[in-house]
């Protein structure tokens, strides 16, 4: 099992005949992803690089391709408007790749798909892979372990994307498979967030243990700890990027900043410790702890 | 993205909101001008940085003469400001405001920011105004009303008057104030705001309610469709290398320590600062080549690297994912015939075309460059270089 994704999920590119959204449709097909079509207004009735069908609009995907999921990469000032158009066509899940979203974008976009009932991961987030069976998003595909009913398994929740492949990288080194990695991203107003997915892992059987990876900025990794206290029985293991960042400054990601003394690294990693949960000193260890727990 | 005070108020005053008058000077030999226009006993002379404590640092001063205007110019402009924010280097001060004093009966606290958690702007209003309110958050947080607002319908006139009781006005000073936290909630809202705050919001004897400081912060994301919130930005307010790398789409941030760093992705650059305090070293610098970086943008972070005096040794941190490691190992090739090594780089390189990379390297034969087997590896042995 899996979650979010698996072999059946039918894929579509919102911005696929762009340059990024040409190079990793070819790697997501490469993959193995069922990736079904592509969306380019003004191009309708073409076909993409790849020779796949592009179409004007989600709407007439939707209709021709029966696609279910859309990996979008659509500038940033027409992102969230794209994430609005999936929704409305009928997409049940957005993977929004794009950085530099305007916040103020996000929170109506967020506001539209919640009433849809339509998932979004993202923005400025890396993608969703469950291993083997479907790669929507730009991480490299071969550093991840498909699981193979023998190997001890892990589902990886992340706002990082460089930071996720090192952790999948020490996962697979230590010969665990990953059922599903999830990079959720690094603005400060996104889709789907750790406790939504904490849920998610733990009612999936194939998943043993999880590994969530945080950064400065926020509270989320805070709601989280309460979160798995109370309703996570699997093995929980966590990095918080940014203990010497300092504050005001915003480390790269639009959401990585420390303000009026709120989403230091420490008050996170205190949060999660508090909750017993095992949080990594370092980042070149998440393999080695989750060794001790899995 | 910050703005100064001045056009803060600008901004406020464009709006409808009531901001007493003001001049802008960036000579002292305008000061006495602009004392007499203002034509008030009293004036405020505020030194116009982005960073704060101005007030403890001097550079807010009040004064009751056009003589006294010029002399307290003169200096605030000859001498860089230092406080608590700004580093013992301190900032120049390039703009003076003078306003005219104001007669105080009671300061108020009105900001709008988005609340992360909940997605959605909130008004914040406080009757202990006039100090940080993160102050107040930390030693009196029922002292903070909070009104929520959806983005499209925006703060409703009853929000607002909820808030105006909550704070203890009432009759005219209610009106008034409904009027200002509608007009600031929809400034934020249309100008792509992440901060906008009227600090203090002041009682004069005379029953009105005047914004008398203001600070507005930009979503960098949205600027591109705000020219003129683009315009008001202030490159001299910026730190050089900081300008330097975001024209080559780095992103970089300067820090205290010695080690610098460079690293694709902006978790693993932090990560990356992390290990190297976790194993004894203070890092240099924040630095994320981001995933389509080219050797020419790569050997750029060098530059910008190396040109921080108290470097002593780099850190390069790759996984790569897009960004490839035989683009960084090219970079790190044409660096050293660029720029030259003469300090210790100790480079860790996983993912992508990690064997292309190593090898390249090898070839190379840099005598500086010192190949790391792990992350834990690396750290160890930049922190063992310095």
């Amino acid at each position: 099992m899996s979650i979010l994704v698996d072999r059946n999920t039918r894929v579509i590119c919102q911005g696929i005949t762009g340059k990024a959204g040409a190079f990793h449709t070819r790697q997501c097909l490469d993959y193995g992803t069922k990736m079904v079509g592509g969306v380019t207004p003004g191009k309708g009735g073409t076909k993409s690089e790849h020779g796949l069908p592009v179409y004007d609009n989600c709407y007439q995907a939707v209709r021709e391709t029966a696609c279910d999921t859309t990996l979008i990469f659509v500038p940033a000032g027409g992102a969230a408007e794209a994430a609005m158009e999936a929704a409305d066509a009928g997409i049940r899940l957005i993977v929004l790749i794009t950085e530099g979203v305007p916040t103020l974008d996000m929170v109506k976009a967020r506001k539209y798909l919640d009433d849809k009932g339509v998932l979004l991961v993202g923005p400025n987030c890396p993608g969703v892979i469950t291993p083997g069976q479907c790669k929507i998003g730009i991480m490299p595909g071969y550093i991840h372990k498909p699981v193979d009913g023998k190997s001890k398994t892990v589902g990886i929740i992340s706002r990082s994307g460089t930071l996720t492949y090192e952790a999948v990288w020490q996962c697979s080194q230590r010969g665990y498979a990953q059922t599903t990695c999830v990079g959720i991203g690094g603005d400060p107003v996104k889709g789907l967030n750790y406790i939504e997915l904490l849920g998610m892992f733990e009612n999936d059987p194939e998943t043993q243990a999880i590994v969530m990876i945080g950064e400065i900025g926020g509270t989320d990794e805070e709601k989280a700890a309460d979160f798995i206290k109370q309703n996570v029985r699997k093995p929980v293991v966590a990095f918080i990027a940014g203990r010497t960042a300092p504050p005001g400054k915003r480390m790269g990601h639009a959401g990585a900043i420390i303000s009026g003394g709120e989403g230091t690294a420490d008050s996170k990693i205190a949060a999660l410790r508090a909750a017993g949960i095992a949080v990594c000193d370092s980042p070149a260890v998440i393999g080695e702890t989750l060794a001790k727990f899995i | 993205m910050k703005i100064h005070e001045y056009q803060a108020r600008e901004i406020l005053r464009n709006a409808g909101l009531p901001v007493p008058g003001s001049e802008v000077i960036d000579r002292s030999d305008q000061a006495a001008a602009a004392f007499r226009k203002l034509g008030a006993p009293k004036v405020v002379v505020k030194a116009q940085v982005h960073a704060g404590g101005r007030g403890k640092a001097g550079y807010v001063k009040l004064i009751d003469s056009p003589a006294e205007a010029e002399k307290l110019a003169a200096w605030m402009l000859a001498n860089p400001m230092v406080s608590k924010q700004t580093g013992p280097q301190g900032v120049k001060v390039q703009k003076i405001l003078l306003a005219p004093a104001v007669d105080i009966a009671k300061e108020y606290y009105l900001g709008v920011v988005l609340d992360r958690a909940k997605r959605t702007p909130v008004l914040m209003a406080s009757a202990e105004g006039g100090v940080e309110i993160e102050e107040v958050a930390a030693k009196n947080p029922d002292a903070i009303k909070k009104a929520w607002f959806h983005p499209l319908l925006g703060l409703q006139p009853f929000q607002a008057r909820e808030i105006a009781a909550a704070i203890g006005l009432t009759g005219d000073l209610a009106k008034q104030a409904t009027d200002i936290m509608l007009r600031l909630a929809r400034l934020f809202i249309e100008k792509d705001c992440s901060l906008a705050e009227i600090n203090p919001l002041v009682l004069t004897p005379e029953n009105k309610l005047l914004a008398i400081d203001a600070k507005f912060n930009f979503d960098d994301n949205a600027t591109f469709r705000h020219a003129d919130v683009a315009a008001l930005f202030d490159p001299s307010e910026e730190n050089a290398a900081e300008l330097r790398a975001k024209e080559f789409n780095l992103s970089y941030i300067s820090l205290e320590g010695n080690i610098g760093c460079l690293v694709n992705g902006a978790g693993l650059a932090m990560a990356t600062m992390d290990i190297i305090k976790l194993h004894g070293g203070q890092p240099a610098n924040f630095l994320d080549v981001g995933g389509s970086v080219t050797a020419e943008g790569a050997v750029e972070a060098f530059r910008i690297i190396l040109s921080d005096p108290s470097v002593k040794a780099v850190l390069v941190n790759i996984f790569g994912g897009i960004a490839k490691c035989d683009v960084i190992a090219d970079a790190l090739i044409k660096a050293a015939q660029q720029i030259g090594f003469k300090l210790p780089v100790v480079v860790r390189l996983e993912g992508t075309n990690v064997d292309i990379a190593r090898k390249m390297l090898k070839e190379a034969n840099i005598p500086q460059l010192r190949p790391a087997a792990d992350l834990t590896d690396a750290a160890k042995q930049v922190c063992a270089a310095v």
